[in-house]
């Protein structure tokens, strides 16, 4: 009996340390790849805040600097027109969401709640049109747009962005869960479709709108293929052209530590709207991801 | 109609309006410029139809070299990025503490601008007379030889673009293979465990079956997104990818239409519509594929 | 195979993360002898499952030990304990027909227990037939209804022929009609196969109905074990007697001055006990309507349901008020009446002390009254 026991504690002891081993290893690996991960934001933090001398004179890269200078940061906002890139972005995000959820959430609520002849045929051709490829599209697009004459407007900009088909769906699949009694209730109490969008179903809904909100605020301010075709003056860049600009003629070619200090400026907004609303983001786009 | 039944269509007026506009209407046109010969933008005329601008563009040097850039790109990065994802999510699934930050560090690049990340890369990669740049510092110091991978070979310059695509690919597909780990029913684990199904078996028969829906999901997604590589690719490399021989598909379609004097929207259509067939063709294998080798619910 | 629990504790540390412990399960020590089928009861949060699962090895105690018959098994992986469960969603794997469902344990197997592929499928088919699916073999989970559902889980934990089944809720996730089959089927079941069988619910009336023996346990701690009849009538505090039967026992607050029990100012019977403060628990069937009868409660109304009737009047000092009494339906009171009167029938009359709710065992002398 007593043989037995200790016979059980070895094989109890080997596996505690195979796990102990495989734990080990998965730290190392995850946190191997999450520096890799963070570097690139580390280098470019670490570039901009070197002078431009400094850097220059460094044939091997320097890992730290010991004389952090934020000469880079006023060069950018003075030699470049980056505040002007920046305010661009900000018109252009806060009227194409804003617009887009007005869009999204009437048409989500016709689809969910109303009734009317066609409802689903309509409803499917719409889905079908979340098959078409931006490419498609975007060349007769970019010809309307230069027939109207909206190049360098930010009307241009705007109007082919607006539509989202995935949102409307995403949005039209959450109202649907809402109680049909509530509506009902709503009815018998004699308020208003419109009342009763506004007053119950999207305060019920918030999250989902919060979601389609943060997606599209990721989408317009990484946009740069229709802002690259719509724009070449530089008084309606957004900051991704601002940057594609920086880099063929801002600064001069070689000022890399000012293009950092652009880089970082730009990548700074997002950065702290993911770190605020990280968990809603990560559940958005999952939930976004495993639907579409 | 009485206003009963016009309310609803009210509702989706703007809707409606806008996507027709902007998606039904240049999805006719786009079929009607691929067939339109010798289109000039400035007087919009054309001087007669057929199939010359598809053979124009199978036959220009630059879309061959887009293609066959595109159709490495995609080879490698998609079954890379999903295997070191499922391996990632994993790893996670494993790990009781710590999760939330190493899952909330992971997700970062998916939240960057594509093109100021992308100026990094160029610049960590880069080697030029003045400096070796930090991965020529990594490639010395384990004893190899130094490479310019934005303007060196073309196996160099593969890699930077392969490597920088996963980089931006990896964070959605973690994503979604994290939460489909975690969904997986743990009574299921633990009747394998009560059996003593060992680990590896345990993979391959209740994880992966569970999982192999979201993995053909990222798989078919991975592949259109892949088709579709360009933004990463400028950033790298900047606008000019046709001189850095770097150009993709969608490069192509981008560059025709942006070219001298209102570009050349026919010669776009036809490369976009060529790209949208191959595309086509790869999902619906993939589809094909997928309704053998996939469980679902 | 005889299961013995040895001292058994599991704590586990608390949500607060302060390093503080939630015990689950505390000094648990009894002894399932072999061949038996025992039903683990006790009410959710109790502690059972934690129990369940440290008898098959998903858990190791934090205390004590576990033996199955001679074997210390505490530190045993569950796989070499020779243990079958049945969880309590099944947990059948929906990508693989009920066949590779049930082949799955036996594919485990290594070396010198290595089985060729005839042979599992006939092991396989020899478990089928005892659950009787073997019709089904080829369909996936998610083609059979919930019955069908657990009857391959039974035999996917009985292919490998385990020394001991573990079932855990059963029978909670079917609806009441196939409830009262499947219970018969897992008694049937384990009669023909002679395995130790533990079963764990919430349920006193599944309990009952086909166990062996039960084990009461509430908040981690053992109440009570015994043959299910004898742990009926002879409950040792008030929550086992509260916690079996239905409908439940009828509750009041008593007192006994002068070898005499009181419940208000009515003297109800004649006990030998000395003066002390006390609960009486009267089972449903322990009253007798007689007009002569000693303890008075106000009439409520009056159910027939066929055999039985039930009477339901309410107490003032009854714990819940209402007092719900059975009784055979020749005696049926006036329905109009204001009050009924009862004789209480002594063996379904127990006596608990008010402070520690144990039983208090007591001798009545009837014709003193």
């Amino acid at each position: 009996m007593s043989t037995k026991n200790t016979d059980f504690k070895n094989i109890e002891r080997a596996a505690r340390n195979r796990e102990k081993t495989r734990k080990i290893i998965t730290y190392v690996l995850l946190t191997i790849w999450a520096l890799i991960v963070l570097f690139p934001f580390y280098w470019m933090i670490l570039t901009s805040v070197k002078s431009y001398g400094a850097y220059n004179a460094e044939y091997i890269p320097q890992l730290y600097t010991l004389a952090p200078t934020f000469q880079n940061y006023v060069d950018a906002f003075t030699a470049v027109p980056l505040a002007r890139y920046f305010l661009n972005t900000i018109i252009f995000t806060v009227i194409t969401t804003g617009v887009m959820l007005m869009v999204t959430v009437f048409a989500a609520f016709a689809f969910a709640r109303l009734e009317f002849r066609g409802r689903n045929l309509l409803f499917t051709l719409f889905l079908a049109l979340m098959m078409i490829p931006n490419e498609l599209v975007i060349i007769t697009n970019f010809v309307t747009i230069t027939n109207l004459g909206m190049r360098n407007t930010f009307t241009g900009l705007i109007l082919p962005s607006i539509t989202s088909v995935f949102y409307i769906y995403l949005l039209k699949e959450n109202f649907e869960q809402v109680p049909d009694e509530l509506y009902k209730a709503a009815k018998v109490d004699g308020t208003s479709d419109l009342k009763y969008l506004f007053k119950v179903l999207i305060p019920i809904c918030q999250p989902t709108i919060v979601t389609i909100t943060i997606l599209k605020v990721i989408e317009c301010w990484n946009s740069y293929v229709w802002p690259r075709l719509i724009t070449d003056s530089p008084t309606y860049f957004l900051v991704s052209n601002g940057i594609q600009e920086i880099r063929e003629n801002g600064f001069g070619r070689e000022n890399i530590p000012a293009m950092m200090a652009a880089v970082v400026v730009i990548s700074i907004p997002l950065i702290v709207l993911f770190l605020i609303f990280h968990k809603k983001i990560m559940e958005g786009v999952s939930r976004g991801g495993t639907k579409g | 109609m009485n206003t009963r039944s016009l309310k609803p269509w009210l509702y989706l007026l703007p809707a409606i309006l806008f996507l027709t506009a902007f998606m039904v209407y240049p999805l006719f046109d786009v079929f009607v410029y691929s067939v339109e010969e010798g289109y000039n933008f400035a007087s919009q005329t054309y001087s007669g139809t057929g199939i010359y601008n598809y053979s124009y563009v199978l036959h220009d040097q630059y879309f061959l070299q887009a293609v066959k850039n595109t159709f490495i790109l995609v080879i490698i990065t998609v079954p890379l990025s999903t295997g070191i994802a499922l391996l990632i999510s994993l790893g996670l699934n494993s790990l009781p503490k710590l999760k939330d930050l190493y899952q909330t560090i992971f997700f970062l690049p998916y939240v960057t601008n594509t093109l100021a990340v992308g100026l990094v890369f160029m610049i960590l990669f880069k080697k030029t007379p003045y400096s070796e740049g930090f991965v020529n510092l990594l490639i010395h110091f384990f004893g190899g030889e130094s490479v310019d991978f934005i303007e060196g070979p073309y196996w160099a310059k593969m890699f930077v673009m392969c490597f920088y695509t996963v980089w931006i690919v990896l964070p959605f597909k973690i994503l979604i293979l994290t939460s489909a780990l975690a969904s997986v029913d743990q009574d299921l684990y633990k009747a394998a465990k009560v059996d003593g199904t060992s680990r590896l078996r345990i993979f391959y028969k209740i994880t992966l079956p569970m999982i192999s829906p979201m993995i053909f999901y990222l798989i078919i997604t991975g592949f259109i997104g892949a088709f579709k590589a360009y933004s990463d690719v400028v950033a790298i490399f900047g606008v000019n990818l046709n001189a850095a021989g770097m150009n993709t598909i969608v490069g192509y379609v981008y560059d025709m239409l942006y070219g001298d004097s209102g570009g050349y929207p026919s010669f776009a259509s036809a490369a976009a519509l060529i790209l949208f067939a191959i595309v086509l063709t790869i999902t619906c294998i993939n589809l094909l594929v997928s309704r053998k080798k996939v469980y679902y619910d | 195979m005889k299961i013995v629990l040895d001292h058994l504790t599991k704590r586990f540390p608390n949500r607060n993360k302060d390093g503080g412990f939630v015990t689950a399960v505390s000094d648990f020590t009894f002894e399932i002898p072999d061949g038996k089928l025992v039903g683990l009861l006790g009410p959710s949060g109790c502690g059972k499952s934690t129990m369940l699962n440290m008898i098959c090895g998903l858990e190791v105690p934090s205390e004590g030990r576990i033996y199955f018959g001679e074997d210390d098994v505490t530190e045993l992986p569950p796989e070499n304990r020779g243990v079958g469960m049945v969880f309590q969603s099944y947990a059948l794997y929906p990508h693989l027909t009920v066949m590779q469902n049930i082949t799955f344990p036996l594919e485990n197997l290594k070396g010198k227990d290595k089985l060729t592929k005839e042979q599992m499928k006939a092991k396989a088919l020899e478990a089928a037939r005892l659950v009787q699916i073997e019709q089904l073999m080829e369909r996936k989970p998610s083609e059979m209804s919930g019955g069908q559902q657990q009857r391959v889980a039974i035999a996917r934990a009985l292919v490998k022929k385990p020394r001991v089944l573990l079932l855990d809720e059963p029978l909670s996730n079917l609806d009441a009609r196939l409830r009262l089959q499947t219970r018969e089927e897992i008694r049937r079941i384990q009669k023909e196969t002679k395995i130790t069988t533990v079963f764990v619910t919430h349920d006193q009336e599944e309990a009952m109905s086909i166990s062996d023996l039960i084990v009461v346990m509430s908040a981690g701690v053992l109440q009570q074990i015994g043959k299910p009849q004898e742990v009926y009538d002879d409950p040792v505090n008030l929550f086992v007697a509260k916690f079996l039967g239905t409908p439940a026992i009828n509750v009041f607050t008593g007192k006994i001055r002068n070898h005499r029990l009181f419940i208000g100012d009515e003297p109800v019977m004649h006990v030998q006990e000395d003066d002390r403060e006390v609960y009486v628990g009267i089972r449903p069937e322990g009253f007798i309507l007689d007009e002569n009868g000693p303890f008075t409660c106000a009439l409520n109304r009056v159910e027939v349901m066929g055999r039985d009737t039930s009477v339901v009047s309410t107490h003032p000092l009854c714990e819940n008020v209402v007092v719900r009494s059975i009784i055979s339906t020749e005696d049926k009171p006036d329905p109009d009446a204001q009050d009924v009167h009862f004789f209480l029938k002594p063996q379904k009359t127990l006596l608990f002390d008010r402070n520690t709710q144990e039983r208090i065992y007591y001798h009545e002398v009837p014709e003193a009254l």
